[in-house]
């Protein structure tokens, strides 16, 4: 069995590798993780020769994810994670989109994007191109927003009773009986950052 | 529609159905008894577990994760708190890390003490069910014995474990591994040779290999297939390199095999329990950085700083800082991962839970073509759903 692959070699393979190289906008190092980031128009490119080519033999997608980031110019961020049983290493691609762009579907390389596109979709309204089935997946029928979206209420808009008189369940506006309370107990005062290494005072403490 | 050759059908099954393994609708497709697609309709269960996280601190947001597998609680929470600890940068205690490998050991049994049984009465069994249960009973008295609670246990927390364990509990769950063995060799007698359960799962729902990496399939179902796939040995973490145990994989990739490799998991999981028992030596049980892991309440009682230390650990909770990290453990399902961006504030940004189960379920339409309905009553028992994974 092949011993785990740091993201170092791994990120001195993708240097070797030009074409692949050529697509990288950014590159972060994250404890094991490696995380590429990558222009959307590039995403079938990219994932085909992660996953094609030897040196990366990336052929599994373990998650898709989607991420909102209101406070940027280009809202959202699609996430892969990738795992290649052969070489032991993990892949993490990212690469921005909008309301307006949609992202390339990779349903054709990995068949597991499926319900993971969906999902994305249905939590962020993010859109895949190339999706022949791009439908709500986790969220009620006839759901309407997309609610992991920052600007999504955490009680949400409709909630669900069962109405006696007309005898079925209805959806009525979420009427909360005291107002939802969201503390911050965030405090800006980080303490104060000891200079030498922190493991000396933790010591002495002990005795 | 009821001419001869023409029999198609669409039929409604869940989601309030016994074989369905909690709330799944699948729309289903036949003709006659062959099953030409299946559409699962899934987010019956769906809480908004990741919605929630992000508006909770860290420490909050752990015990969301015993909610998600209900079966193997405990799995779970460690993905949880490996992700934070890879971003802190912090290391567990010795004692800690194998209070964490007895208890995930245990969480595998838990798993799979419900999931082969429940295979077997998709296929008509009863008995098994009641004596896995019974095994699962034992094994949830532990479970409270070491942190108050049956199933949502909150235990593994940021840095280490919530509390120690004392040595009578050590000493149950040692007594508790030869009978479990045996147990394990009665269910075998029940099931392994058994010629109607043959015929219900051997050459049933066979993943190939090429399966396997198409639809992101991992743990036993990678398993099965002829994968020696296993996270505890091939990316190890927590303490797991310095145990001695074997990873079963099947040759045919049918629901028969997977059942084997479940039973032989049971067993090597009860090897393992041993060795961590024996691995225990007195020690710290969380890290002493205090800005992540409260003192103890003795020592709250004589020091302004542990105290201090206390109050701000459960108003505001701690921060990871920025970053991001994909960590994954696995659990008894499978590859169960959690995908956390921090961005430095005492909540997290974005927590995305990959769970085995939703994976698997995808699969499913791919896995019964073809085949006829009452056999996909046994794939489903053999992927080994729990919908609070899956739904999230």
């Amino acid at each position: 069995m092949k011993k785990f692959k740091m993201p170092d070699t791994l990120s001195q393979e993708i240097n070797n590798f030009e074409l692949l190289n050529s697509f990288i906008i950014k590159r972060d190092i994250f404890d094991k993780n490696l995380i590429i980031l990558i222009d959307q128009s590039n995403i079938i490119n990219v994932l085909k020769i992660l996953k094609d080519e030897e040196v990366f033999a990336f052929t599994q997608l373990t998650d898709l994810c989607g991420v909102d980031l209101p406070h940027e110019e280009i809202r959202f961020q699609v996430v892969y994670n990738l795992l290649s049983m052969n070489n032991n290493s993990r892949i993490t691609v990212k690469a921005f989109t909008d309301n307006s762009n949609s992202v390339p579907s990779i349903k054709k390389i990995y068949p597991a994007a499926d319900w993971y596109e969906r999902e994305a979709f249905d939590l962020y309204g993010i859109n895949f191109s190339g999706h022949d089935d791009l439908r709500r997946l986790l969220t009620d029928y006839g759901f309407e927003g997309h609610p992991l979206r920052k600007d999504f209420p955490l009680t949400g808009n409709v909630e669900v009773r069962y109405d006696p008189d007309q005898e079925r369940v209805i959806y009525e506006k979420v009427d909360l009986k005291q107002e939802y309370r969201d503390f911050d107990f965030e405090s800006s005062w980080k303490g104060f950052r000891y200079p030498e290494n922190q493991n000396d005072r933790e010591e002495n403490t002990d005795d | 529609m009821t001419e001869k050759g023409n029999e198609k059908f669409r039929i409604n099954f869940g989601p309030q159905h016994p074989a369905a393994h909690g709330v799944l609708r699948l729309i289903l497709d036949l003709d006659g008894e062959v099953v030409e697609r299946v559409e699962p309709h899934i987010g019956l269960l769906h809480r908004g577990t990741e919605k929630l996280i992000e508006s909770k601190t860290y420490l909050q947001a752990l015990p969301y994760f015993d909610r998600l597998d209900y079966v193997a609680p405990m799995n779970q929470e460690h993905a949880f708190a490996l992700a934070t600890e890879q971003l802190l940068n912090i290391s567990v205690p010795i004692r800690a890390q194998h209070i964490r490998v007895l208890f995930s050991e245990i969480g595998r049994i838990l798993n799979h003490m419900i999931n082969v049984p429940a295979q077997a009465m998709d296929v008509g069994a009863l008995t098994p069910t009641l004596w896995g249960w019974e095994e699962r009973e034992k094994l949830m008295t532990f479970y409270e014995r070491a942190c108050g609670s049956r199933l949502h246990a909150a235990y593994f927390r940021t840095g280490g474990v919530h509390q120690d364990i004392d040595e009578s509990l050590i000493n149950d769950i040692y007594e508790f591994c030869d009978p479990f063995l045996k147990v394990v060799d009665d269910l075998e007698s029940l099931l392994t040779e058994n010629r109607i359960f043959k015929q219900r799962n051997v050459d049933i729902g066979i993943v190939t290999k090429k399966d396997v990496l198409d639809w992101g399939l991992t743990g036993v179902m990678a398993r099965g297939s002829g994968y020696n796939w296993d996270l505890r040995k091939t990316q190890p973490y927590e303490s797991y390199a310095e145990y001695n145990f074997k990873i079963p994989v099947g040759k045919n990739g049918d629901n028969y095999d997977r059942y084997l490799i479940r039973v032989e998991e049971c067993r090597q999981s009860v090897l393992i329990m041993k060795q961590a028992i024996k691995k225990l030596k007195p020690g710290p049980i969380v890290t002493e950085d205090r800005k992540v892991a409260p003192p103890k309440r003795a020592e709250m009682k004589v020091s302004m700083e542990a105290l201090i230390h206390h109050f701000k650990l459960y108003t505001e909770g701690y921060d990871v800082g920025p970053g991001e990290v994909y960590a994954s453990i696995e659990a008894p399902k499978g590859e169960f991962g959690v995908y956390l961006i921090a961005d430095g504030t005492n909540k997290p940004y974005r927590c995305k839970i990959r769970a085995p189960g939703f994976a698997h379920l995808q699969a499913l339409d791919y896995l019964t073509r073809g085949h006829l309905l009452p056999d996909l009553s046994a794939v489903l028992g053999s992927l080994d759903l729990v919908f609070g994974e899956v739904d999230r």
